[in-house]
């Protein structure tokens, strides 16, 4: 542990937009001049009292929080060992965490006068999240999406379009996430005066990896205060879990514990078919090295030359090859922990938790829950583990029937 | 002086433009790349700029994707690239090249920044411009590179205000890069008109030549253009017909129509 040398975990990133040597603002000139005006106006907002002040009331009366903190039972029964507990970030409107931070986005782009909201999306949510807001409060929304996810994730194409978003199927690269995020690029380069980027996760240039985790945050500071409520003044979790593919779910939880020696922090990758040489993952921290793309530096899955790879993942939300900068260098500062497991112990694990407590938990924390699965047996019966529910999983019944063999299309 | 200052001061002589000429390495295989690279001075290119393919490439509109996708399946990469550069200085040490692309293949590649700058001046490379590296990031690949002897050209673009003006042409050299429209690679056309006030006031800021790229596509087009700056740039246009699979004299004739075009401001 780097205790020694760093006395705080939670001070980046620094000027530039690193952390250690990740981060930073790696695009081209057209889109720098507006970054420096986003990073601007959001430090700004971040001491404005009135922006926290509208983001609280969105929160508690729009989106329905604070999300429960839920012990889960017969899910800890089943395990013997660590007493487990969900956040509930699932139960939120629209169905996951991410609107918690589109909702951050979309008041920063109003104070910028910005009337052209465009989005990236894998597995919908971040794309549902930021057609929903854009309705709320009547904006232009242009959701990027790969054509392979739009097939995958047909119920919340149809949400999208439901919405008043337009969504634009995109066919370059192999038509997921990663590709989404090209062509958003694309578009906002084109478009850079009346546009505004919402990036769905803790990645892309600077400030985005340290904003979106900012607006995310409120998952890990809500659970801080209900688990004291429920294990008694001052009671930290001993460990927090939480499925990554960019990452903002996972960081939005774990940033508020950072500083705190006593809790273990582990993001849990998508494994695919298994964290090997024929590369059909998407675990960029425990099978990729560092790399450049997207507006930052980080971990990618990419070859001896540079050239991006295409992952696996039964996920559409978590096939990227990427992940947000401030996790790779918290990995390699040591304080949190990065595993993976395969599409097929996730979706042992999102059928158990269906079974056992009555929650259809999407498939990206089914990844989370997977890892809880194997490593809870084996702690003690007063090890309290958070596990971030970051989304449910309705828009996911279509991948697990096919992949157990069940017909449901009519 | 660099091959690049060599051919803006030889033209500068007489009054006359840089025809620059955009296409990507190994697209669509190593060999046709080389050929049509060959036949580029003697189509009246000035300076060569060979894009460098990228699985990623954020700037770039449909055209150029598809190059990149077909120079990466015929084995491209920054490594195959310079290996074209070698070939090329075999028989021609006077036209300038300038690398095009992105900064992750330079980064990541075995041996990173520090190989590719010993390779790129081994090889006879004379400048880079890499997309993704603004001024902030300058200490990455811009100053190591020049240090070395490389022009480091960098994109104006439509808002690169005043403000930003200083720091973008801070550490260029060679000439800078004046990006007529916000936007990817291939897109609409550049106005002369509007570009003429940008070209003159990012000259007068760099006291650097300024050439014009981005939506330049006819002879017509590059005359217009060229004629309101140092020079100017044509990549998807030329892309588009190797794209097609032209003979390579058809698509010679069709650069040296645009050099003509250009020469003629």
């Amino acid at each position: 542990m780097a205790e020694d040398l760093i006395n705080s975990f939670m001070t980046g990133p620094d000027e530039q937009g690193r952390f250690g040597i990740f981060g930073g603002r790696f695009v081209s000139e057209t889109l720098m001049p507006l970054i420096l005006d986003l990073e601007a106006e959001y430090e700004r907002a971040k001491d404005d009292a009135s922006f926290w002040a509208e983001m609280d009331d969105l929160w508690k009366h729009y989106v329905g929080r604070p999300s429960p903190l839920y012990f889960a039972p017969r899910l800890t029964e089943e395990l013997g060992g660590a007493k487990i507990y969900l956040k509930r970030e699932e139960l939120n409107h629209t169905g996951s965490h991410k609107i918690n931070n589109v909702l951050g986005q979309i008041l920063l782009a109003r104070r910028m006068g910005k009337t052209r909201i465009i989005a990236e999306t894998g597995a919908g949510q971040h794309g549902v999240a930021t057609a929903t807001v854009c309705a709320r409060f009547g904006l232009k929304c242009i959701v990027y999406m790969g054509a392979h996810d739009v097939e995958r994730q047909a119920p919340n194409v149809f949400r999208m379009r439901l919405l008043g978003a337009e969504v634009v199927p995109v066919t370059s690269g192999r038509g997921t996430l990663k590709d989404a995020m090209n062509d958003a690029l694309r578009d906002w380069v084109t478009n850079v005066r009346d546009t505004f980027y919402c990036i769905g996760t803790v990645a892309g240039p600077h400030p985005y990896p340290a904003m979106v985790r900012d607006f995310q945050c409120i998952i890990g500071r809500e659970t801080r205060r209900q688990l004291a409520e429920q294990e008694g003044e001052g009671r930290l979790p001993d460990s927090v879990v939480a499925a990554i593919g960019g990452g903002s779910n996972a960081m939005g939880l774990f940033h508020p514990f950072l500083d705190e020696p006593s809790v273990r922090i582990i993001g849990v990758e998508a494994g695919g078919k298994g964290v090997d040489e024929r590369m059909q993952h998407c675990a960029s921290l425990t099978g990729g090295r560092p790399g450049v793309l997207h507006g930052n530096r980080t971990y990618l899955l990419q070859d001896g030359e540079g050239q991006i790879l295409e992952g696996h993942s039964i996920s559409a939300g978590l096939d990227y090859p990427g992940i947000g900068p401030e996790h790779a260098w918290l990995k390699e500062q040591g304080r949190a922990e990065y595993v993976s497991v395969t599409d097929d112990e996730a979706l042992a694990a999102f059928q158990t938790l269906c079974r056992l407590e009555g929650i259809i938990p999407a498939l990206e924390p089914s990844h989370a829950l997977a890892h809880v699965v194997k490593i809870a047996p084996d702690l003690p019966r007063d090890h309290i583990m958070v596990v971030n529910l970051s989304g449910r999983g309705d828009k996911d019944i279509f991948t697990v029937a096919k992949h157990l063999g069940v017909d449901i299309r009519t | 002086m660099s091959r690049i200052d060599d051919t803006f001061a030889r033209l500068s002589e007489t009054g006359g433009k840089a025809f620059v000429a955009y296409m990507m390495g190994c697209d669509p295989d190593f060999d046709t790349s080389l050929q049509i690279m060959r036949g580029l001075p003697g189509a009246g290119v000035d300076i060569i700029e060979l894009g460098m393919p990228f699985t990623d490439p954020m700037a770039d509109g449909a055209t150029i994707q598809a190059a990149g996708q077909r120079a990466l399946a015929a084995g491209g990469s920054v490594s195959r690239v310079l290996d074209m550069v070698r070939a090329f200085r075999r028989d021609d040490d006077a036209t300038p090249i300038v690398l095009m692309g992105y900064y992750n293949p330079i980064y990541a590649r075995q041996g990173g920044v520090d190989r590719f700058i010993t390779e790129a001046v081994e090889a006879g490379v004379d400048g880079l411009i890499v997309v993704d590296l603004p001024p902030e990031e300058d200490a990455e690949l811009c100053l190591p590179a020049r240090e070395a002897g490389l022009n480091f050209i960098r994109l104006a673009t439509p808002t690169t205000d005043d403000r930003r003006l200083p720091a973008v042409v801070r550490n260029t050299s060679g000439f800078v890069y004046y990006v007529s429209v916000t936007g990817i690679t291939g897109g609409p056309a550049a106005n002369a008109a509007e570009v003429a006030p940008e070209v003159a006031r990012i000259r007068a800021a760099a006291k650097l030549p300024v050439v014009v790229g981005f939506g330049i596509s006819t002879p017509e087009a590059a005359q217009a253009v060229a004629g309101v700056a140092d020079g100017c740039v044509v990549g998807s246009a030329i892309v588009k017909l190797i794209g097609e699979g032209r003979p390579v004299p058809e698509i010679l004739s069709f650069v040296a129509d645009l050099a003509q075009g250009a020469h003629s401001a």
